[in-house]
């Protein structure tokens, strides 16, 4: 039996306008919070932030964008590819090359610290894979020891330099913590050029990185290249992480990898559209970062922008329209409260079903002893049906109640779909007659038109169901409600 | 200018091997030896649990989240005793695990992200506190990520009855590593099935969250009394080898906790030496001393090392 896709319980217009009115608000607080802040020290600070006239701010921004836009990007597959730990490794690993290249030349110079991290790192994750085939010791104790033996060299290494009597040796630790104004051109370049290798790769082979991320061993029978694609997405993770390590550190690359990525993960189902939020919601956390540490001079970068990052995917996680907490909450909610009302809906129509339909309007009374339940419990059954605008009370003491034309037609609906249901599950499932009531009592609430229409034709338009009860027809329904008008 | 030649120095068989030992460092060498057999014998035994229900990296995440625990303690007591720090640690290890535990639980995020995002923004939270009130903290992010051992020596001792017994940190080392062998002396059999099969424990009447949380609290109170002198990452370098390195040696619990504990020994007196001769931190040589002796039991090891692994493949393939 084909179904229609299910129905999500908002349609597109309505969440436009949700989203629309968010940036009202936000742009809202945001200008209320700058008028607030002018004439002030700080307002000065995000005046000439937002001026982009210092070229120091122009190159931090440039770079934290640059960065944000790799580790989202690059963090979307690892996050798909249950690797997100792979990342904080790699970035551990990476301490020991960036010093063995600053040793190289003696000075700091980007571009053999560069190499010099791009191998370290390259081999740190050889080591894991090395170790992961050949040994029973399970992935994450791999990680853990790749990184944590790997910094403990390059932090020897650290010490072993402080004796040394170079000069720029202090600009070494700006590697552990990052901080973006200490930026130099050069990094920049490296960062756009890590930037358009990424792009490029994944456009050219987004369809082969889909498969492979998702079913390894299928692209790997239609002949797709799967190791050749992990290793050239591990050659530019390591490039990305290296060129991030100076701005954001190399404790909290991982953040920058994995944050933004997961908050994109709860936003969307599509691999493509994960792509581009994940680079979207990256660069605003390094926007951020940038900008707060702008604000408070001297406060590092790296720490701002995660938690920046940090700050989007709790809102993600909370308030994502389809796997956010609280959306969830509200649609279980909404759900059970609607069968809750169908179930209602149901009892009534059987009350009044036993009167042959002469009479309109049910005693709350009488709807209390036909449930087995107290007047209390009742009237608050008929309230949620006077929410919904399916029901009404009668008289102002709340003993006597009247289905509004609404109610009726799903009182039927619901009947309807109880019996046809039970029908279906007897014959064409060969259920016994006394089996089948459970079964549809859930069902009931979730078949739609289409397949209603499906279930009568397949069981020949019945009008009875298996215990005998008449089933109210699609036709039925319609002159039902014409007639329902009138006052008995 | 200097050359990188100078970076290593030249090696010497009597100073490598007596230098510590000799006046005036031996009363020295001699704490930072028992300071760094504590912390890698206390997580090392703590570690084996954790290896084994694959939560190696919830140990990591925790030993970077303590310092947002640490900084607010500090900032709401305004002390730096070491009560409020070891609350503070302990709760902040506490919490992470169960924001761990909630984002996996309530979303379709899988639990390795769960723990990198986690620890990551605590740790970034902390970083930020710190940088914000440094003139009011006596904290540096560096010292929690590498502490320094070699500190101990100069450190104000514990006084008993007028005798200088044995440096604070290291009396305090030494309670945890009491607390976490009691704690495994005590609950062996009840830690060993929720390891394994926790739905066996279950089944058994015994409670895993419970035993989850509780080897939690044990990890974090490791970290935080270990932090201080070999730096937090370096804590995690302890949970994690000992035991790995002896599930490589053998298949039976307890003789992975005892190894652990000989690991440990060997880690602290070879990262001595170590340190002594490239002048270098002592935290970090003692890793790179665990990394070799792992390095040493992946290659060597009679039942699952390369060299074995290899001759085994060679005599299939001869027969």
């Amino acid at each position: 039996m084909r179904s229609k896709p299910r129905k999500t319980n908002w349609s597109l217009p309505k969440v436009k306008t949700k989203v629309l009115s968010f940036f009202v608000v936000l742009f809202g607080v945001l200008g209320l919070g700058y008028v607030s802040l002018q004439g002030t020290p700080m307002g000065a600070q995000v005046d000439r932030f937002f001026s982009f006239q210092d070229p120091a701010v122009r190159l931090a921004v440039v770079a934290c964008l640059l960065l944000g836009l790799n580790c989202g990007l690059l963090g979307a597959f690892m996050v798909v590819r249950r690797l997100a730990l792979v990342g904080d490794t790699l970035s551990h690993c990476v301490l020991p090359g960036v010093i063995l290249g600053f040793l190289w030349g003696m000075y700091k110079n980007p571009w053999t610290m560069f190499f010099g991290a791009a191998l370290a790192g390259l081999l740190g994750l050889l080591c894991v894979s090395w170790i992961k085939r050949t040994t029973t010791v399970r992935e994450d104790s791999v990680l853990g020891i790749i990184l944590t033996s790997f910094y403990a060299v390059g932090i020897c290494l650290i010490t072993m330099i402080q004796r040394l009597n170079i000069e720029g040796k202090a600009g070494v630790d700006k590697f552990l913590f990052g901080q973006a104004s200490a930026l130099s051109e050069q990094d920049v370049l490296l960062l756009a050029i890590v930037a358009i290798l990424a792009i490029t790769f994944v456009v050219l082979f987004y369809k082969e990185l889909l498969v492979s991320s998702f079913d390894p061993d299928f692209s790997r029978t239609s002949g797709i290249p799967v190791s050749f694609l992990f290793g050239a997405l591990m050659f530019l993770l390591t490039f990305s992480v290296v060129t991030a390590l100076q701005a954001t550190g190399a404790v909290l690359v991982v953040a920058m990898l994995i944050t933004p990525a997961a908050a994109a993960y709860l936003l969307t189902d599509r691999m493509h559209h994960l792509l581009i939020f994940a680079s979207g919601l990256g660069m605003l956390s390094g926007l951020l970062g940038a900008f707060f540490s702008f604000l408070g001079s001297r406060l590092p970068t790296g720490p701002f922008m995660v938690v920046g990052a940090g700050a989007i995917f709790l809102l993600a996680f909370l308030f994502g329209p389809q796997y956010g907490v609280f959306p969830r909450i509200w649609r279980r909610y909404r759900y059970r409260s609607r069968i809750q009302g169908e179930n209602t809906l149901k009892a009534i129509y059987r009350m009044l079903e036993d009167t042959k339909f002469e009479k309109r309007k049910v005693a709350l009374e009488a709807l209390a002893r036909f449930r087995k339940q107290s007047f209390a419990e009742a009237v608050q059954d008929v309230k949620v049906l006077k929410r919904k605008g399916w029901a009404h009370f009668e008289d102002r003491s709340l003993k006597v109640m009247k289905l509004s034309p609404e109610g009726w037609h799903r009182a039927c609906q619901i009947t309807r779909n109880h019996r046809l249901w039970e029908l279906y599950l007897t014959f064409e499932a060969n259920y016994a007659p006394d089996h089948v009531h459970d079964d549809a009592e859930r069902i009931e609430h979730l078949l739609g038109e289409e397949i209603v229409k499906q279930l009568e034709e397949r069981l020949n338009f019945p009008n009875k169901d298996p215990h005998g009860k008449l089933i109210p027809s699609a036709k039925d329904i319609e002159e039902g409600l014409k007639i329902y008008g009138d006052d008995r | 200018m200097e050359t990188i030649g100078n970076l290593i120095p030249p090696f010497d068989w009597t100073s490598f091997l007596f230098q510590p030992w000799t006046p005036p460092y031996e009363q020295g060498s001699l704490w930072i030896l028992v300071m760094g057999f504590l912390v890698a014998a206390s997580c090392g035994l703590i570690g084996n649990f954790i290896i084994l229900r694959r939560l190696a990296l919830v140990g990591d995440a925790i030993s970077h989240t303590i310092l947002l625990g640490i900084v607010l303690a500090f900032l709401v007591t305004r002390s730096t005793g070491t009560l409020p720090m070891f609350v503070g640690a302990v709760l902040a290890g506490l919490l992470t695990s169960v924001i761990i535990e909630f984002i996996h639980k309530h979303s379709r995020i899988k639990p390795d992200a769960a723990i990198g995002i986690t620890f990551s923004t605590l740790f970034a939270i902390g970083v930020i506190l710190v940088a914000c009130f440094a003139d009011q903290v006596d904290l540096d992010q560096e010292c929690v990520l590498y502490g320094e051992i070699a500190f101990i020596a100069y450190e104000e001792p514990l006084v008993v009855a007028g005798k200088a017994l044995a440096p604070l940190s290291v009396v305090r080392m030494g309670g945890v590593f009491m607390l976490i062998l009691l704690f495994i002396s005590l609950f062996y059999k009840e830690l060993q099935v929720t390891a394994f099969d926790a739905g066996l424990a279950r089944s058994l009447g015994i409670n895993p969250t419970l035993f989850h949380y509780a080897t939690m609290i044990l990890v974090s109170l490791a970290i935080v009394s270990g932090f201080e002198s070999v730096g937090a990452i370096l804590v995690v370098a302890m949970l994690i080898f000992p035991g790995t390195t002896a599930g490589l040696l053998s298949d039976r619990l307890p003789v992975h906790l005892l190894l652990s504990v000989f690991f440990a020994l060997c880690y602290a007196l070879l990262g001595l030496h170590l340190a002594t001769w490239l002048n270098c931190s002592i935290a970090g040589a003692m890793v790179v001393v665990a990394g070799g002796i792992f390095a040493l039991a992946w290659l060597l090891s009679p039942q699952k090392g390369l060299i074995a692994l290899g001759m085994r493949r060679f005599a299939q393939a001869g027969t």
